[in-house]
């Protein structure tokens, strides 16, 4: 993008004055390179997230801002009910709460180093992936409404996991107000079978190793050190969510006028919040939101029986699970002010600072742990959440490095047997049942990671952490 | 950018729906891998062609989903406002479809139906991946 389009306001931020129908100036997080590189249409998108009913402050996007549907990825907008504000089905993104969380193992990369291959062969059977993967679950309609209430506390109380990890997960692994009855039968059925899956696409779950700590102290709170080894897991809500996500965004797309809502873009798709198409979205949202909570949750369970066979007294800890496409009420300042705001981050992170009360004890004083996933051949980190992330943009950060290229142009460009090789050469296992799909989310499809993360800490929007190298990446 | 564009181009409304079904189980793996045994029928009305489009490659996305199929063969009959689809295909199958992507839904991003000058139809909009 031309920086000439921009107010410059420091290093990393940049600032699209307010013209036309914008209610409010975008702003974007981001080195001088990082901007120059984004394409034009993160301009446009922030500029028309801009112009939404009831908007507070700016239209923000995080330093992985790129072309998203009607919403850019990496896009966060905070809206005031009492201002006429929106609820947004485009503002969330079809994948609803796709997250990450993180594991500790209590081992070493020394101490994994001869069972490598073993760990990859028994991960990659225990965790269901790929298209047309079913879980070890088959809800029936109870159950699931129960599940879509309960979230991951559900899924704990099903006997996936321990009741300390909820606190580890963001909304204490339930988020509340979700509304299951306004969950169709078409996003049930297709989550019958598929509660403990991963998916396909970007997700994965991938064995990384602590390649490098930047603050001792956080890093300590936050159980890790250097060597260690950990997993990550990315994924979301699965068909549930991106049924909800289809549903929705169709319905506002349509019912928009009758609000008196003029979309720039029709994938900009929204509702009152104080409207019943609004509260109907934000309730069945919600519901995807626990989908996802819980599936993560038994993911993590069959990882720790994994984990179990090869290791049996291995301890696999929770070290937290973040949700980055998601619409959730929060008290933010603003002016001075408390305001219970609905903020929108779609393929961004929360990213809570020091003291705030939905940490949990341990993290009280490092901040939130913000997880960044990277690719099956890069880096993946973990940042805190600062206090200063709160007077940027409603304590939000990065979600990960976002493409850089298509699918399509990636297959063109990569064999996916060829990609196995070379990250096999480098020490790094990959299990996939797709090598088309491996070659589609080649770590060269992406964005530099490394500059992303440099950005976000160098903006105050979060603080580096502790750095990942993948060591072996289960794909869908 | 996790997203492909489809397209469906023929001589008719219904040939390009059909077409453009095809184009987007094509992002999932090579058509020509799918047997087409098994037939699902999906319904759809929308006063707008485009909506009824996103609805028809919806209501596809859905039922793949839920019966963990890969389709590759499509019939669809449109008329006053509503749609009548036939899908043929058959239950995914990692090792012989190596399926790479499982499609999250058809967005209204590109989503145009037109009709050319000539009486060609194309049909196309961004699926997300």
């Amino acid at each position: 993008m031309d920086l000439n389009r921009f107010t410059r306001k420091s290093d990393t931020e940049w600032w699209i004055q307010p013209t036309g129908k914008m209610r409010v100036p975008g702003v974007i997080f981001a080195t001088e390179q990082l901007v120059q590189e984004m394409d034009d249409k993160v301009y446009e998108q922030v500029s028309n997230v801009a112009t939404l009913p009831g908007i507070v402050k700016a239209s923000f996007a995080m330093p992985d801002a790129h072309w998203g549907y009607g919403f850019p990825i990496g896009g966060v907008a905070a809206f005031d009910p009492d201002q006429g504000g929106i609820i947004s089905a485009g503002g969330v993104g079809f994948d609803v709460s796709c997250g990450v969380r993180t594991l500790t193992t209590g081992l070493t990369l020394g101490e994994i180093a001869l069972y490598k291959e073993q760990l990859a062969h028994t991960l990659s059977r225990a965790i269901p992936a790929g298209v047309g993967s079913t879980g070890r679950l088959h809800l029936d309609d109870e159950q699931m409404t129960a599940m879509l209430r309960g979230g991951a506390q559900w899924a704990v109380h099903q006997g996936y996991g321990h009741v300390q990890d909820l606190e580890r997960i963001e909304e204490h692994g339930r988020m509340s107000g979700a509304k299951p009855e306004h969950v169709s039968p078409q996003a049930r059925k297709r989550m019958r079978d598929e509660v403990g899956t991963l998916g396909s696409g970007n997700h994965y779950l991938e064995l990384q190793l602590v390649a490098e700590v930047y603050d001792d102290q956080k890093a300590a709170a936050f159980g890790i050190r250097a060597n260690d080894v950990v997993v990550s897991i990315h994924c979301g809500s699965r068909g549930l969510g991106h049924q909800i996500g289809t549903e929705f965004l169709r319905e506002m797309a349509q019912a928009a006028p009758s609000y008196n809502i003029e979309l720039p873009d029709r994938e900009l798709a929204c509702a009152p919040i104080r409207s019943p198409l609004g509260e109907r979205y934000l309730g069945a949202m919600r519901a995807a939101i626990n989908c996802a909570l819980a599936n993560r949750q038994v993911l993590t369970h069959l990882t720790r029986q994994a984990f179990e066979e090869i290791f049996p007294d291995a301890e696999v800890n929770l070290l937290y699970d973040v949700s980055h496409n998601t619409c959730k009420l929060e008290s933010h300042q603003v002016d001075g002010h408390k305001a219970d705001l609905f903020v929108h981050r779609k393929g961004a992170t929360r990213a809570f600072g020091p003291q705030m009360p939905e940490l949990p004890e341990a993290y009280s004083h490092a901040g939130q742990p913000v997880l960044i996933g990277g690719t099956m051949g890069t880096a993946s980190y973990i940042l805190a959440g600062t206090a200063e992330s709160e007077g940027k943009a409603f304590s939000s950060a990065c979600h990960g490095a976002g493409r850089s290229m298509s699918r399509h142009a990636a297959t063109k460009q990569w064999s996916g047997r060829r990609l196995v090789d070379e990250l096999a050469q480098q020490g790094i296992i990959v299990k996939s049942p797709s090598l088309r799909g491996v070659a589609e989310e080649a770590p060269g499809a992406y964005k530099d990671v490394n500059a992303v993360v440099d950005a976000t800490d160098e903006a105050h929007l979060a603080h580096k952490v502790a750095k990942l190298l993948p060591l072996v990446v289960i794909k869908g | 950018m996790a997203d492909m564009g489809v397209r469906g181009i023929g001589p008719s409304h219904e040939a390009a729906f059909e077409e453009a079904a095809l184009a987007m189980c094509a992002t999932i793996t090579d058509p020509a891998l799918i047997r087409p045994d098994i037939l699902v029928e999906v319904d759809c009305d929308a006063t707008e062609d485009e909506f009824l489009l996103v609805d028809w490659l919806n209501a596809l996305i859905c039922e793949m989903s839920s019966r963990r199929m890969i389709f590759s063969k499509f019939k669809v009959t449109i008329s006053g406002g509503h749609l009548h689809g036939q899908a043929w295909g058959e239950v995914a199958d990692p090792q012989r479809h190596h399926p790479a992507v499982e499609i999250k839904g058809a967005t209204l991003t590109e989503l145009k139906v037109s009709r050319s000058p000539e009486g060609i139809w194309t049909a196309q909009c961004v699926v997300d991946v």
